[in-house]
C-alpha cells in the first residue's frame, strides 16, 4: 500500500510537470493549429535562464523567485519572435509547423551547446526545496514535488482565470471556437494569435524552472518531454484545459504505476497502446468543441 | 485552324515528353549501377550504400507524405524493425559459424544460455527475409487500421506516429540482454554466407540495394499514375469528397500507410549489410523525422525529387556532420524551416515556383499534405 502511494504520488508530480508543458501547447495547438516542436527548447531557455540568474543571484531562493517572471518573459519572447517570423505564413498549412519548427529547435538546441556548452549543467535548489515531508508510515513527499505540482496548479488557475474572466481570455475563446466570425466580429486575431503565442510559450518557460529541480539542465532537456506532453493534448482534446489537466496526471500516474509492475520501456509501450486504443474510443480526445465542420 | 488530326510525326517536344519517364529511368540505372561503382573507390560505394537506403525509405515517404498527406514521422520504426529482423538472422549466421549457439553480445549480457524463442525463428533465412517487410507491415497496418478507421488524422496522426518510433526505441534500449540495448546489434560480420569483410561482396551488397531502389521506384511511380494514386491525391487534398463519392478513405490511406512501411523495413534490411550496425538511435524520433527532411527539400510528391532529396541530406549529412558538428546542425535546422518553410514542393518544385515569379502569377507552389 505504501509502495502504492508513494508511486502514485511520483506519478502525480510526473503529471504535473507534463501539464506544465502541455499548458502551453493546448493554447497554441487549439488555437491556431500550430504544432510547435520548439516548445521544449522554451523549456530548454526557461531552464538556461534559471541557471544563469543563479550565477548572479547567489540565493537559491530568491533567484528562484525572481526566474519565475524572467523565464516566462524569456520563453514569451521566443515564442512570439517565432510566429512573427515563421509561424504567421504557415497558418494555412498548419502540419508544415511541425516541421517547421522541428528545425528551429534543432537550431535552438546547438545555439545552447554553443553557449552553455554540451554537457548538462546544475543549478541548486532552495534548501526549503531539499528535503522531504513524511506523512508517517512510510509515505514521503519530496519537497520539490510539492513545489512543481503547486506550480502547475496555480499555472492552471491563473489560465483559467485569464481565459474566463478577462476580455483577453474571451478574444482568445471566441478565436479558438470561430476563427472567421471573430474577425468579422471586429476581432484582431492577428493580435490575439500573437498574445497567445506570448502566454503559452512563456508557460513553457516557467515549465523549464520547475524542471531545474528535479533533473539536469542540458540542451536535448526539452525533446525528452515534448512528445510526452503532445500525446496530453492529443489525449485531453485541442484547447481544453479541463482535458489536460485529467490527462497529464492520468498519463502521469499509469506511467509511473506501470514502471513499478514493470519496467520503464515497457510502460512507455503500454502507454502508447493505450492512447491509441483510447482514441478509437474518442478520436477527437477526452474533451471536445462542437462544431459542424467535417474535418 | 481545325481540330483535325495530322499524321505528320510528333514535334520533338512531344517525343520529349513521351519518353521522359523510361529515359529518365534508363538515366537512372545507368549511373546508379554503371557509373557509380566505376567511378566510386569502395569506400565511396558503400557510403552510397548507405545513402540509397535512405532513398528507399523516401520512395515510401514520397508515397504516403507527398501524395497521401500522411505526415509520416515513425519511418524508423519499420526501418528499424525491417533492420533487426535482418541483423537477427545475420548474427545467428554469424554465430552457428563459429560454432557458438548465442550471438556474441548475448554471451556478454545475456541472462541463460538459451537463445530467447523470439529470436529461434530467425535462424531461418526464409523467414527472417519474409519478416523484414511483412512484420513492419503488419504494425502499420495494426495502427494505420485503428487510427485512419477512427478518422483521426492531421497532427493527431503525425504525433502518434512518432510516438511509436520513441516507444520502440525505448523498448529496445531496455532489453539489453535480448536486443543489445543501446549498442544495438552490432559488428555483423557475413551476409547469407558471404563475408562482409570482402570488398567484392560490398560491392554485391551495393548492387542489390541500387536494383531494389530502381524496382521499387518503378513501382512507386506505376502506382502513382494508376487510379489508386489518383485516389490518393484526391483523400490527400478533400478526404470528405472521397469519402461522398463512395470510397473509403481510411483503407486508401491505409495502403498507402503499410506500403510505405514495407519499403521502410526492406530498407532497414538492407542498410544491415550495407553498414554493418543497426541501434535505437538509427530508429528514434530524430532519425524518424530525418528521413522525412529528404523528402521535403528534394520534393515531396515528386519521387525523383524526394530520392534524390534523400541521397543529397545524407551525403551533407556524413560529408559535413563529422567536420563540423556545429554548422551542420545549423545547416539542418535551416533546411527544415527554408524547404517546408517557404518551398513546400522541394527544389523539385523550384523551376515552376520561378516560372511563376517572373509571369508574376501567384505567389508559390500549391500546398501539399494539408489532410492527414
Amino acid at each position: 500500500m505504501t509502495v502504492i502511494l508513494n508511486q502514485s504520488f511520483t506519478g502525480i508530480s510526473i503529471g504535473a510537470v507534463l501539464l506544465l508543458i502541455a499548458l502551453g501547447l493546448t493554447l497554441t495547438f487549439g488555437q491556431m493549429g500550430v504544432i510547435n516542436m520548439a516548445h521544449g527548447e522554451f523549456i530548454m531557455a526557461g531552464a538556461y535562464t534559471t541557471y544563469v540568474l543563479q550565477k548572479s543571484i547567489s540565493s537559491a531562493g530568491v533567484s528562484l523567485l525572481v526566474a519565475l517572471p524572467v523565464a516566462f518573459l524569456v520563453a514569451g519572447a521566443m515564442g512570439v519572435l517565432l510566429e512573427w517570423l515563421l509561424i504567421r505564413r504557415l497558418y494555412t498549412r498548419p502540419l508544415d509547423t511541425l516541421l517547421v519548427t522541428w528545425g528551429v529547435s534543432l537550431m535552438l538546441q546547438q545555439l545552447a551547446r554553443d553557449i552553455f556548452g554540451a554537457p548538462n549543467v546544475q543549478t541548486h535548489a532552495p534548501d526549503l526545496l531539499t528535503g522531504n515531508i513524511s506523512l508517517g508510515g512510510g509515505i514521503t513527499l519530496a519537497n520539490s514535488r510539492l513545489f512543481i505540482l503547486g506550480l502547475a496548479l496555480l499555472s492552471v488557475l491563473a489560465l483559467t482565470l485569464i481565459l474566463k474572466l478577462t476580455p483577453l481570455g474571451r478574444r482568445i475563446r471566441a478565436v479558438v471556437q470561430n476563427r472567421d466570425l471573430a474577425e468579422v466580429s471586429g476581432i484582431a486575431t492577428e493580435r490575439v494569435d500573437r498574445t497567445t503565442f506570448f502566454i503559452g510559450s512563456g508557460l513553457a518557460g516557467v515549465a523549464g524552472v520547475a524542471l531545474t529541480l528535479v533533473g539536469p539542465i542540458g540542451p536535448t532537456m526539452g525533446t525528452n518531454y515534448i512528445v510526452d506532453a503532445f500525446l496530453v493534448v492529443v489525449v485531453g482534446g485541442i484547447g481544453q484545459l479541463k482535458g489536460s489537466v485529467i490527462t497529464a496526471f492520468a498519463l502521469g500516474v499509469l506511467q509511473s504505476v506501470l514502471e513499478y509492475s514493470t519496467t520503464v520501456s515497457v510502460a512507455k509501450v503500454i502507454v502508447l497502446v493505450a492512447i491509441v486504443a483510447f482514441l478509437q474510443w474518442r478520436p477527437q480526445g477526452l474533451y471536445t468543441l462542437r462544431t459542424r465542420s467535417l474535418a | 485552324m481545325t481540330t483535325t488530326t495530322t499524321t505528320s510525326p510528333a514535334p520533338p517536344v512531344a517525343l520529349l515528353e513521351r519518353f521522359r519517364v523510361p529515359a529518365g529511368f534508363a538515366l537512372g540505372a545507368v549511373l546508379l549501377l554503371g557509373v557509380a561503382p566505376l567511378a566510386l573507390s569502395d569506400f565511396r560505394l558503400s557510403l552510397l550504400a548507405k545513402y540509397l537506403c535512405y532513398a528507399i525509405v523516401a520512395v515510401g515517404v514520397s508515397l504516403a507524405w507527398g501524395r497521401g498527406g500522411l505526415m509520416v514521422l515513425g519511418q524508423g520504426v519499420f526501418f528499424g524493425l525491417g533492420g533487426y529482423a535482418m541483423a537477427m538472422h545475420l548474427k545467428l549466421a554469424d554465430a552457428a559459424a563459429t560454432g557458438q549457439t548465442l550471438p556474441d553480445f548475448m554471451q556478454l549480457y545475456g541472462t541463460g544460455d538459451t537463445l530467447p524463442w523470439w529470436w529461434e525463428p530467425f535462424a531461418n533465412p526464409a523467414f527472417a527475409l519474409a519478416m523484414t517487410v511483412l512484420l513492419p507491415m503488419a504494425v502499420a497496418a495494426l495502427l494505420g487500421f485503428f487510427v485512419f478507421q477512427r478518422r483521426v488524422k492531421g497532427a493527431y496522426f503525425a504525433i502518434l506516429s512518432q510516438a511509436l518510433a520513441a516507444a520502440l526505441a525505448i523498448w529496445l534500449v531496455g532489453q539489453q540482454a535480448t536486443t543489445g540495448g543501446t549498442n544495438g546489434l552490432t559488428d555483423i560480420q557475413g551476409f547469407f554466407g558471404y563475408s562482409l569483410d570482402d570488398p567484392v561482396n560490398q560491392r554485391m551488397v551495393y548492387f542489390i540495394i541500387a536494383a531494389v531502389l530502381l524496382l521499387l521506384m518503378a513501382a512507386a511511380r506505376q502506382l502513382f499514375v494508376s487510379r489508386y494514386g489518383e485516389l490518393l491525391i484526391a483523400v490527400r487534398d478533400s478526404e470528405e469528397r472521397v469519402r461522398f463519392l463512395g470510397y473509403n478513405p481510411a483503407n486508401v490511406k491505409l495502403v498507402a500507410y503499410v506500403i510505405a512501411a514495407g519499403m521502410a523495413g526492406l530498407a532497414g534490411a538492407l542498410f544491415v549489410p550495407a553498414v554493418g550496425i543497426i541501434s535505437p538511435a538509427l530508429i528514434g524520433i530524430v532519425p524518424s523525422i530525418g528521413f522525412v527532411i529528404g523528402a521535403a527539400v528534394g520534393g515531396r510528391a515528386s519521387l525523383v525529387g524526394a530520392v534524390l532529396g534523400a541521397i543529397a541530406v545524407a551525403w551533407a549529412q556524413s560529408t559535413l556532420s563529422d567536420a563540423f558538428p556545429a554548422a551542420w546542425t545549423y545547416l539542418q535546422g535551416l533546411l527544415f524551416v527554408v524547404a517546408v518553410g517557404f518551398l513546400p514542393g522541394g527544389l523539385a518544385s523550384l523551376g515552376i515556383v520561378l516560372r511563376k515569379r517572373r509571369a508574376g502569377t501567384g505567389t508559390g507552389t500549391r500546398t501539399t499534405g494539408e489532410t492527414a
